[in-house]
């Protein structure tokens, strides 16, 4: 089993190289990609089953020694946001192979290689068990990402780009002297021999590399107040890999954050996360009640749910872990498919400008349909799978006492839903415009609207699953808080026979 | 770690800061090189005090450098080079595109910034006439 943890990496990247060669058979091209990525997210359901019966499945590479080779670990929390996330980036492929050539379209023969190196590097980044190599996987997802959101050179696209690709450089900077400074403290960069000696550091110390890494991971998880760079950069790009980027790259920032936190036992920055996770609900839901644009709305809603997670994360209980990890798990296909509904709108009207947009619910009820259902999720709304989520933080909360983040939790979600009502208003009601649709595009809606179908799909499984989910959230969060099982199955002596 | 090597960091960070702050992406660019610099030299200071290459020609290992801190500021080095030839590949696209390569206002901080001056410009416009009424009030 443990070839197919290096499979969910190497595979996606050997693809990308070929299919790099191939501009113009864009047949083959689009074969080979979306079947890699299909393959990937099957490996990693396989995974997912796997590591749930027999437990954590340890990948030594090379098989050097785990202080001084690089180690995968697919514990069950990976595996699950793997699978996730493997199948988020699957459907977006999909939504853009429907959207090509139209201008809104990102460059197939861009998005194809790219969107693979994506998937590679956020299957590294989920998997890695050795903070340097962290450090790898986030340059090969920010270098992904830096190219497409800039590929189509638009002037909007340079200027935000610009913006975007400095201030992330500026983060990757800042994580490499975090590395020398762990490495400094401690004389390793493996993250379970790290879970072991950062705890016997003295506090001050302990607190220090804490806040250090709060800035590192929290500038890619957007939380505030470093996420001004996010509202700004992602409307730009092109809808599908705004999709890519709303759903799964601020969750990536989350995934490590509650990873990395957990394991180095730094409980002592629980009231702070807290309150840095109040604001960054309340001043991203404002600031999305202020704007006019669908996809400006849809990004600062990225913002405001990552303090969710950052909350659940912040009470340092395993309720509360547990709620962190379903509400990451929510998150994900609710967040893809909204901006792949904004990207319909887009698509059909030519802008998703509140003031020039009406009358969709009349004139194109799918599209209202897949905006609905996922709307009434992220707002929170019984029974979809955001209530489910929000459910278990506010519970974990009130069993923690903290009934202020708990409020401000409340609050932020009246506010979600009062913006939804606004997008709705806006774009769905109201008299209807017309198409916007040149009659020599060559887009295929079908398979756009059953990518964003797919992803809504997906949404609707979270909540009917959410029994089985919450067993695993609550598994996941009591193996995260109790340490053990991770440092110990990384750090064994006897290298673990592969049980298939 | 010597004094020297910290001081030395220190200096790349603090030139590389400034750089980095400033509005012209090529100053950017150069800022960031001496940042990545800095994070070279940490990691190096963060492995131990220098020492013969790290060769296993009958050397104890107590006299040779720490290999690892080396491998990761190769690897850290190499990305860096990658990630400034993009940057500046997208300084010459803005220079195409606008003819200077300075790094442009959030679209909607002006607007907003617009509007407010915009409101103020009013606010101060009634106030003169508010004034020059009462003057001719005043003066009938």
């Amino acid at each position: 089993m443990s070839a197919v943890v290096a499979l969910c990496v190497v595979l996606p990247l050997l693809a990308s190289a070929l299919v790099l060669g191939l501009r113009r058979q864009a047949k083959i091209r689009d074969l080979i990609t979306v079947s890699t990525l299909a393959a990937v997210t099957g490996l990693a359901a396989a995974l997912l089953f796997e590591v749930d019966r027999d437990g954590t499945v340890v990948l030594r590479v090379g098989d050097w020694a785990p202080d001084l080779g690089i180690v995968l670990v697919a514990d069950l929390f990976a595996a699950l946001i793997l699978v996730v996330a493997s199948a988020t980036i699957l459907v977006v492929e999909l939504f853009a192979i429907g959207q090509r050539r139209t201008p809104a379209g990102a460059d197939p023969t861009v998005v194809s290689p790219i969107l693979l190196v994506l998937a590679g590097g956020v299957a590294l980044a989920i998997l890695t068990g050795d903070l340097f190599t962290l450090f790898v996987a986030f340059e090969l997802i920010l270098v992904a990402s830096y190219v497409l959101l800039t590929h189509q050179g638009h002037e909007s696209q340079v200027r935000s780009g610009m913006t975007y690709v400095v201030i992330n450089l500026f983060a990757s900077t800042l994580f490499l002297f975090g590395v020398a400074i762990v490495y400094s403290a401690t004389g390793t960069v493996n993250m379970a021999l790290l879970a072991e000696r950062i705890p016997a550091l003295p506090e001050a110390t302990q607190v220090g590399i804490g806040l250090w890494f709060l800035v590192v991971f929290g500038t890619k998880a957007a939380i505030f107040p470093l996420f001004s760079w996010l509202p700004d950069s992602y409307p730009t790009a092109p809808t599908s890999i705004t999709a890519v980027f709303a759903g799964l790259l601020t969750k990536i920032g989350v995934y490590v954050m509650i990873r990395f936190f957990t394991l180095m036992e730094l409980d002592a920055l629980g009231p702070l996360l807290l309150v840095i996770a109040g604001f960054t609900m309340i001043v991203g839901v404002a600031g999305a009640l202020a704007q006019d644009d669908v996809k400006r709305i849809l990004s600062f809603h990225v913002v405001s749910q990552i303090g969710y997670m950052i909350m659940g994360l912040g009470l340092f209980t395993v309720a509360g872990v547990a709620g962190a990890v379903l509400f990451l798990v929510h998150q994900i296909p609710v967040k893809t498919v909204m901006f792949l509904a904004g990207g319909l709108i887009e698509d059909d009207q030519g802008t998703s400008a509140l003031k020039k947009v009406g009358g969709l619910a009349t004139s194109k009820p799918v599209i209202a349909v897949l905006f609905a259902l996922p709307a009434l999720s992220l707002a929170g709304l019984p029974p979809f799978s955001g209530f489910i989520a929000k459910l278990a933080l506010v519970d974990a909360g009130v069993a923690s006492g903290a009934y202020v983040i708990v409020a401000v939790a409340l609050v932020g979600s009246m506010l979600t839903l009062l913006s939804m009502t606004k997008i709705w208003l806006g774009a769905f009601w109201g008299d209807v415009t017309p198409s916007a649709v040149p009659a020599s595009s060559r887009r295929s809606v079908a398979i756009m609207q059953g990518a964003a179908g797919l992803a809504v799909a997906g949404t609707i499984v979270v909540a009917v699953a959410a029994g089985p989910l919450w067993r695993m959230s609550e598994q996941v969060a009591g193996d995260l808080i109790e340490r053990t099982p991770y440092i110990t199955e990384v750090l064994t002596e006897e290298v673990r026979e592969a049980s298939d | 770690m010597s004094v020297a090597m910290i001081f030395a960091v220190a200096g790349l960070v603090a030139a590389g800061t400034f750089l980095v702050t400033s509005r012209s992406l090529s100053r950017v660019v150069l800022g960031f090189a001496l940042l990545g610099h800095a994070a070279v030299v940490a990691l190096l200071a963060a492995g131990g005090p220098a020492g013969a290459p790290p060769i296993v020609d009958g050397q104890s290992a107590d006299d040779i450098a720490n290999p690892l801190p080396q491998a990761l500021s190769l690897t850290a080095i190499v990305i860096s080079f990658g990630l400034t030839l993009f940057v500046l590949a997208l300084a010459r696209r803005q220079q195409v595109l606008t003819g200077d390569d300075l790094v442009e206002d959030d679209v909607e901080d002006r607007r907003i910034a617009t509007t407010e001056q915009a409101r103020e410009a009013a606010i101060d416009e009634t106030r003169e006439l508010e004034q020059s009424n009462d003057q001719q009030e005043g003066g009938s």
